[in-house]
């Protein structure tokens, strides 16, 4: 059973954030004032129609983009208020992301692919393997690990993108359009691996979405148009 | 991640042979010109190289290379031979004649007449015969090139005769001389036969050789050489260089050499350069979803820096020894145009350099993208 809203950790939160892109007639205001917050322990879904800000906001959320004004706050942490290099090392501390496109490196094998933070991070190529590995079994690639990641589905590039997600252990999982290059079985499937092994205590499962076959995922939901959240919804509530 | 980099290479095998192939190309491109560059220098004073007894050189004023003699007169020896700090002078005569060989071809020959006495000037390596043979009656020696233009096919032996300017000249010895800069065939014999084979006129004298008196300073004796008799002297280091200097300055060699080393760079670097980019356009999502999991761009830098060295260092090794084989004594063996030319080490390290230069450019100019590529592109579907 999940915990509700107050009685979790608020993970991710950001108040009045305001971002555009653009100047002068060029400028567009792609986030007016929104607010956000993602919990421990829950899968945090954000929904809306294309272009209504949903990828910028997780992109300022991730510490990717900077937003114009606003509070971004990350495990208490001002991201405004972090450098860019430091920016970078936060996030491979921090944050796992899965891609839309899976962004796999073709010539790596799934196991290679996945150890990836973790090696960045300074640990040993076997030692990071190792992890990736079991991780990789975990979400059904027993036999995969060794593949080249372009000789994978689509559903198992998307599990291996999850394990590279998840291998280093992040407080924050940002999940942008997860089921989007994926049939429906895979969808559902990927969106169950999800739940059973990134949502954990201390970590907070950010989804964005607009694929209505999984909103019974979600724990909470952020639905956002013209740049704001405009309503949220506690399913489970 | 350096394993991370080496696999993201040779996963696109396609384009890490084209990188390799680049680097490859233009080692043993730039390798083999510079160092035939060299060679060709090596021959314009391989003359000067092969009289090993004498260290002073005199000559007329307005000569600037052993290739281009101005005659003096014969009673210049007995100057120079008078100057102090002069152990011993003779003369040393050099000119061309045509040579007809045995197929009936004319051959260009370099003929080089020593001192009838003691026939200082001749190379000190002889493969057949031997220094004493040249006093025999219409002696010549010649080089082991000369010998297979005269008669091909033919294993060196001596006792053979040729005709030069209608003369009768008999093969005594092969002497091992460096290759020449003019001719193919060089002939050694005595000054007053190689006069005779040549008919220059009154006036044979070529250049006077000289050895400086145990003690004496050789550029100081030239000096005095020089202000006694109103010739030029030189140290035969000095007259190596002078004569290089003046293939140098007076050929289009240095121009085309350097044309075809200068296209070497520029052909390595828009192989490698289009191929390193075409690699990083094809995994620019890839660097930006690195980027977004949070690797550094210093760090993306080494990793690709790491992946040029990779392809460069084969590549490299690939060209280098492409290079050697080329230059290899085997090699010569075969042809005597290869004779003479040698990969030396110093252009094996400066071709390194250029190579490193090929590769680090191509690398830094490729990466741009990937430096300012927005890791938020990943986002977007």
């Amino acid at each position: 059973m999940q915990a509700t809203a107050t009685e979790t950790k608020t993970v991710v939160r950001c108040e009045g954030v305001e971002k555009s892109f653009g100047q002068g007639q060029a400028k567009v205001q792609v986030l007016r004032g929104t607010n956000f917050e993602a919990h421990a322990g829950e899968m945090t879904f954000l929904v809306g129609p294309s272009g209504c800000g949903k990828t910028t906001l997780i992109s300022i959320l991730g510490g990717i983009l900077t937003r114009d004004a606003g509070v971004v706050e990350v495990l208490g942490r001002s991201l405004p208020d972090v450098s860019r290099k430091q920016m970078a090392d936060f996030r491979l501390a921090h944050f796992g992301f899965i891609f839309q496109q899976f962004n796999l490196l073709p010539a790596l094998t799934a196991r290679e692919n996945a150890s990836i933070p973790l090696v960045a991070r300074g640990e040993s190529t076997k030692a990071a393997e190792a992890a990736a590995d079991d991780l990789l079994v975990k979400l059904g690639l027993d036999g995969h690990t060794r593949k080249m990641s372009s000789q994978l589905s689509g559903g198992q590039q998307q599990r291996v993108a999850i394990a590279r997600a998840l291998v280093h252990r992040p407080d924050v999982l940002i999940c942008d359009e997860p089921t989007a290059s994926l049939d429906a079985a895979s969808g559902h499937t990927v969106l169950e691996l999800l739940r059973d092994l990134a949502v954990e205590g201390d970590r907070a499962v950010i989804v964005v979405t607009h694929d209505s076959r999984i909103f019974e995922f979600a724990d909470a939901m952020h639905h956002m148009a013209d740049g704001v959240v405009e309503r949220t919804e506690r399913p489970n509530d | 991640m350096w394993t991370v980099a080496l696999r993201m290479l040779i996963g696109d095998r396609t384009k890490c042979v084209a990188l390799v192939l680049g680097v490859g190309f233009s080692t043993l491109l730039i390798c083999q010109q510079v160092s035939i560059f060299f060679g060709l220098l090596g021959r314009a004073s391989s003359v000067v190289n092969d009289v090993r007894e004498a260290d002073l050189w005199v000559m007329d004023p307005s000569v600037k290379t052993i290739d281009v003699p101005f005659p003096l007169r014969d009673t210049e020896l007995g100057r120079v031979r008078g100057v102090e700090g002069v152990a011993w002078a003779v003369p040393f005569f050099k000119s061309q004649a045509q040579v007809r060989t045995r197929g009936g071809d004319l051959e260009n020959a370099i003929i080089l007449g020593i001192d009838d006495a003691s026939l200082v000037g001749v190379p000190d390596q002889f493969l057949l015969g031997s220094i004493d043979d040249l006093t025999r009656p219409d002696a010549i020696a010649v080089n082991p090139a000369g010998y297979r233009l005269l008669f091909p096919g033919d294993e060196p032996s001596v006792g053979k005769t040729i005709e030069l300017n209608d003369r009768r000249a008999q093969i005594v010895a092969i002497v091992d001389a460096s290759p020449a800069f003019a001719a193919n065939l060089t002939i050694y014999t005595r000054y007053d036969l190689a006069t005779g084979f040549t008919n220059n006129g009154r006036n044979d004298l070529s250049f006077i050789l000289a050895k400086a008196a145990p003690g004496a300073d050789p550029a100081e004796v030239t000096a005095r050489i020089a202000e006694r008799t109103g010739l030029k002297a030189v140290t035969s280091a000095q007259f190596r260089w002078e004569s290089i200097l003046y293939i140098l300055q007076n050929t289009g060699i240095p121009v085309s050499f350097g044309t075809v080393v200068l296209l070497g760079v520029i052909i390595g670097i828009a192989i490698v350069g289009l191929t390193f980019n075409q690699f990083v356009i094809e995994n620019i999502k890839q660097y930006a979803a690195l980027k977004a999991i949070g690797i550094r761009n210093l760090r993306l830098l080494w990793m690709t820096l790491f992946q040029a060295t990779f392809v460069g260092s084969i590549g490299y090794a690939l060209g280098l020894a492409a290079a050697a084989v080329f230059f290899s004594p085997w090699v010569a063996q075969q042809s005597d145009a290869l004779r003479g030319f040698y990969l030396l080490p110093g252009v094996a390290v400066g071709t390194g350099i250029a190579a490193a230069f090929i590769v680090v450019a191509s690398t830094l100019v490729s990466m741009r993208r990937v430096l300012i590529v927005d890791p938020a592109t990943v986002f977007r579907g």
